[in-house]
C-alpha cells in the first residue's frame, strides 16, 4: 500500500514537472534560459531585450496553423 | 498472462469503438448523448495510435532509435535542440491546433452530425495523422528540412516552387478568411469589440511586466493578463448596457474590415513586440486553457446532441454553404481530419527539436488526434444547440430573409421549427441584440461553448460571460494568427525577391518591409473585402476555397511522402500515402470544379458571375464587382489544381521511373551516424 502510494506521488511529481517543461517551453521561457545560459550573463532588463533582439526574427518565421 | 490481458484489454477497446460507431451512424429520430461521440473518437484514436502508427512506424519507416537527430548532430541551443518527448509533443501541439479545428466542423454540420464525425475519425487516423508522422520523420532524416525543399530535393524543381507558390497562396486564402470570420463574430457587438480592444492595453502591460519588471516570467505575466481578460469580459456587459459607451465600440462590417487590414499591417511592418509577443502568449495560454476547459465540460455535461444524424442539406443545398456532402464536407472539416498546413510545422520547428528517431510516432501522429479531438468537441459544440438555431445563425439574410419573421418562416418550413421570440431570447440571454446571420462559424461555436460551460460550470445566468469569453477566445486566437502569418507570408516574398532584386530580400530595410507588407496585408484584405461585400455572406464562397487551398497542399506532401517510400524500397506498403492521397485528389479536384464549373450559381463561381452578369442594364458598380470577384475566385481555383496536378505529374513520373528501373532509387538523407544516447543508456 506504501510502495502503491509512493508510486504514485512520484509520477504525479513527474507529469507536474513535464506539463511545467512544457508549458516553459511553449511560453519561450526556456529559451530564454537557454539564451542566459549560453551568454553567461543573469536576467534582467537589458537581457530580455537582448534575447527578444536575437529570438524575434526566428519567431516570426515559424508557420502557425490554421 | 500480461499479453492475454492485454489483448483483451484491446479486443474490448476494438468492440466498444465499433459499438459507439455504429451507435451514431445507425441511430436515426431520437437525440443522442454526446458520450456516443467521445466513445467512438477514444476508441478510434487509441486503436489508430497502437496499431496502425506502429505498422507504419516499423513496417514502412523502421524508425531507428540508435540513429543521431539533428537536434542531437547539429544541437546549437537555439533552434536545434534535444527536448524532452513530452515538451515537444506540446510544442507541436500548440502550433497546430488553430481555428481550423473549431470552425470548420461548425460550419460542416449542416449535414448533420454524422458525416463530420465519420470524416474526421477517418480522415485522421488514416490520413492526417499518417501525413503529419510521416513528414516529420522525413525532415528529422534530412536535418530538419523543409516540405518545399524536400519536394525540391525528392520531387524535382518543378514540385519545389509548387509547394512555395501554394503555401503563400493558401496563406493568403486563409488569413482573408479568418479575418472575415472576426469581422463576422464582432459586428454590431459592443460588449465583444470592447473585449478584444482591451486586450490591447492588457498586451502592452504584459510587456512591459516582461521587460522591466520581471523580466522573461511568461507564463506568470499571461496568467495576469488572463485574469485581465476575464475582468474586462465582466465589464464589457456595462459597456453595452451604456447608450454613450456602446456607440463607441459599434462598427459595422465594412469598418472592421478596415480596421483589421490597418492592423495586420502594422503588426507586419512596426516593430510592435511589446504588443505582439504579449498578446501572443496571452491566446496560446487561453487557447491550450479553454481546449481543457471544453473536453472538461463535454463529459461532465455530457450534452444531448439535437442536430439529427443527417439533415436534408446533404443534397446541396444547405443555406450555410452551398455544395453536396461529396466533396463539400470534406473540404469543409480540414484541419481536424488532414491539413496540408500541418506539414509546415512538421517540417519546420519540430524536427529541429526531436531527441529519438522513435518519438516522432507520438509527436507526429499523437498531437494530430489530439487536434482531431479538438474537431469533434466542435461538432458536438455544434449540434447541442436546436437546429434552428444552429441554421439562423449561420444562414446569411441573402437565403434565409432579411427580416426575423422571414428567417423564422423560412428555416421552419425545412422542418427545424424556429420563432422569432426564441431567437431573440437566445440573443438576449447571450447578451446579444441580434444572432440572426451571424456566418463564419465562430459565433455558432460560442453559443454552443456557452450552452456547455454554463450547464457546467455557474448555470445560466452566465450564459453571457461564457459566449463573450468564447468569442474573445476565437477573435484573440484569429487576430495572432493574422498578425503571425502576415509576417510569415512578408518573409517568404522577402526571400524570393531578394533573388530578383538583393535589397528587398534584407529583413531589415524599411522600403522591402513596407512595400513587401503592403503587398501580402493587400492580397488577404482583397478576400476579406470580397467576403464582408457579399450578399452570401462570404463563407459560402472563401471557405471552400480556403479548404481547396490547405487540401492541396496535403496533397503536395503525400505526393513527397510517397516518391520517398518508394525511394526506400518500399513501394508495397506505397498505398498508406497513396490512399489517402488518391482519396485527396478526388475530393480537392471534384470540390474544385465543382466551385468554377458547376450550373447552379449558389455553388460555381462562374454561373453566378454570368447570371449577375445578365441581370438589368446598366449595372451598378457593386455587381461588377461581385461579378469580377467571382471570376477571380475561378482562376485561383484554376491555377491552385493546375499547379498541383504538376507536382502530381512530376511525382508520377518519378514513381513510375523508379518502379520499372529508368531511374535511380536514392533517397537524399542525411548520413547514419549513431546517438550518444545509446552509449549513455548502456
Amino acid at each position: 500500500m506504501k510502495s502503491s502510494l509512493k508510486r504514485i506521488r512520484i509520477f504525479a511529481a513527474k507529469v507536474l514537472s513535464t506539463t511545467r517543461a512544457a508549458l516553459q517551453e511553449v511560453f519561450d521561457e526556456a529559451a530564454y534560459s537557454r539564451f542566459l545560459n549560453r551568454a553567461g550573463i543573469a536576467s534582467s532588463s537589458e537581457a530580455y531585450a537582448a534575447f527578444r533582439r536575437e529570438f524575434e526574427e526566428a519567431k516570426m518565421r515559424r508557420p502557425k496553423c490554421c | 498472462m500480461n499479453r492475454t490481458l492485454a489483448f483483451l484489454g484491446w479486443v474490448g477497446v476494438a468492440v466498444l469503438g465499433a459499438a459507439a460507431v455504429g451507435a451514431i451512424a445507425i441511430h436515426r429520430g431520437e437525440p443522442i448523448n454526446a458520450l456516443w461521440l467521445v466513445a467512438a473518437a477514444s476508441c478510434c484514436y487509441a486503436l489508430g495510435y497502437r496499431f496502425y502508427s506502429k505498422f507504419i512506424a516499423t513496417r514502412i519507416l523502421a524508425l531507428d532509435g540508435l540513429r543521431a537527430t539533428p537536434a542531437e548532430r547539429l544541437e546549437n541551443g537555439r533552434d536545434f535542440l534535444v527536448t524532452n518527448k513530452w515538451v515537444v509533443f506540446g510544442h507541436h501541439f500548440a502550433a497546430i491546433a488553430g481555428p481550423g479545428p473549431l470552425v470548420g466542423p461548425v460550419l460542416a454540420a449542416q449535414f448533420g452530425y454524422l458525416p463530420g464525425t465519420m470524416w474526421v475519425l477517418a480522415g485522421a487516423v488514416f490520413a492526417g495523422c499518417v501525413q503529419d508522422f510521416v513528414i516529420l520523420l522525413f525532415s528529422v532524416r534530412r536535418d530538419g528540412k523543409s516540405l518545399t525543399e524536400m519536394a525540391k530535393n525528392e520531387v524535382g524543381r518543378v514540385g519545389g516552387f509548387i509547394a512555395y507558390v501554394a503555401v503563400i497562396a493558401i496563406l493568403i486564402i486563409l488569413l482573408g478568411v479568418v479575418a472575415l470570420i472576426v469581422v463576422n463574430a464582432l459586428k454590431a457587438s459592443p460588449w465583444a469589440t470592447f473585449t478584444i480592444a482591451m486586450t490591447m492595453p492588457i498586451a502592452l502591460m504584459m510587456g512591459i511586466y516582461l521587460r522591466r519588471i520581471r523580466p522573461g516570467k511568461v507564463l506568470e505575466v499571461s496568467t495576469l493578463g488572463f485574469v485581465l481578460v476575464l475582468a474586462a469580459i465582466w465589464g464589457g456587459q456595462y459597456v453595452s448596457q451604456n447608450v454613450a459607451l456602446a456607440k463607441l465600440f459599434t462598427f459595422s462590417a465594412p469598418t472592421l474590415a478596415i480596421l483589421i487590414m490597418v492592423y495586420g499591417f502594422a503588426a507586419s511592418a512596426l516593430p510592435v513586440w511589446m504588443l505582439l509577443a504579449p498578446r501572443d502568449y496571452l491566446s496560446t495560454f487561453v487557447k491550450l486553457g479553454t481546449i481543457g476547459l471544453l473536453a472538461v465540460g463535454i463529459v461532465a455535461l455530457h450534452p444531448t446532441l439535437h442536430m439529427p444524424a443527417l439533415t436534408r442539406f446533404v443534397d446541396g443545398s444547405g443555406p450555410v454553404f452551398a455544395g453536396k456532402i461529396f466533396p463539400f464536407a470534406f473540404i469543409t472539416i480540414a484541419c481536424g481530419a488532414i491539413s496540408g498546413f500541418h506539414a509546415l510545422i512538421s517540417s519546420g520547428t519540430t524536427p529541429k527539436m526531436i531527441a529519438r528517431e522513435t518519438e516522432t510516432r507520438m509527436v507526429g501522429y499523437g498531437a494530430m488526434v489530439a487536434e482531431s479531438a479538438v474537431a469533434i468537441m466542435a461538432i458536438i459544440a455544434a449540434c447541442v444547440m436546436q437546429p434552428g438555431l444552429y441554421f439562423a445563425i449561420n444562414s446569411p439574410a441573402g437565403i434565409v430573409g432579411q427580416t426575423p419573421e422571414a428567417t423564422a418562416a423560412t428555416i421552419s418550413s425545412w422542418g427545424f421549427p424556429l420563432t422569432a421570440a426564441s431567437m431573440q431570447s437566445l440573443a438576449h440571454a447571450v447578451g446579444e441584440q441580434t444572432l440572426f446571420n451571424r456566418t463564419g462559424g465562430a459565433p455558432a461555436f460560442a453559443v454552443g461553448m456557452a450552452h456547455i460551460f454554463s450547464h457546467s460550470l455557474g448555470g445560466e445566468r452566465l450564459m453571457a460571460l461564457w459566449y463573450h469569453f468564447a468569442i474573445m477566445f476565437e477573435a484573440l486566437f484569429i487576430l495572432t494568427i493574422l498578425d503571425a502569418g502576415t509576417r510569415v507570408a512578408r518573409f517568404m516574398v522577402q526571400d524570393a525577391l531578394g533573388h530578383v532584386y538583393q535589397p528587398l530580400g534584407r529583413t531589415s530595410w524599411y522600403p522591402s518591409i513596407l512595400a513587401t507588407s503592403g503587398l501580402i496585408v493587400g492580397a488577404w484584405g482583397y478576400f476579406l473585402w470580397q467576403g464582408v461585400k457579399d450578399p452570401l455572406g462570404g463563407i459560402n464562397s472563401l471557405w471552400p476555397l480556403f479548404g481547396i487551398a490547405n487540401q492541396l497542399l496535403a496533397t503536395v506532401a503525400l505526393c513527397v511522402a510517397t516518391t520517398i517510400i518508394i525511394k526506400m524500397h518500399r513501394a508495397r506498403y506505397a498505398a498508406v500515402t497513396l490512399v489517402p492521397l488518391a482519396w485527396l485528389i478526388a475530393v480537392t479536384f471534384t470540390a474544385s470544379w465543382h466551385k468554377m464549373f458547376d450550373p447552379s450559381p449558389r455553388v460555381g463561381f462562374l454561373a453566378q458571375a454570368r447570371v449577375l452578369a445578365a441581370g438589368p442594364i446598366p449595372m451598378t458598380s457593386a455587381t461588377a464587382r461581385v461579378i469580377f470577384n467571382n471570376r477571380l475566385d475561378a482562376a485561383v481555383t484554376g491555377v491552385l489544381v493546375v499547379m498541383v496536378t504538376l507536382v502530381l505529374v512530376e511525382s508520377a513520373r518519378q514513381w513510375i521511373g523508379i518502379l520499372t528501373g529508368a531511374r535511380e532509387e536514392r533517397v537524399k538523407e542525411s548520413a547514419f551516424v549513431r546517438t550518444r544516447f545509446a552509449e549513455e543508456e548502456g
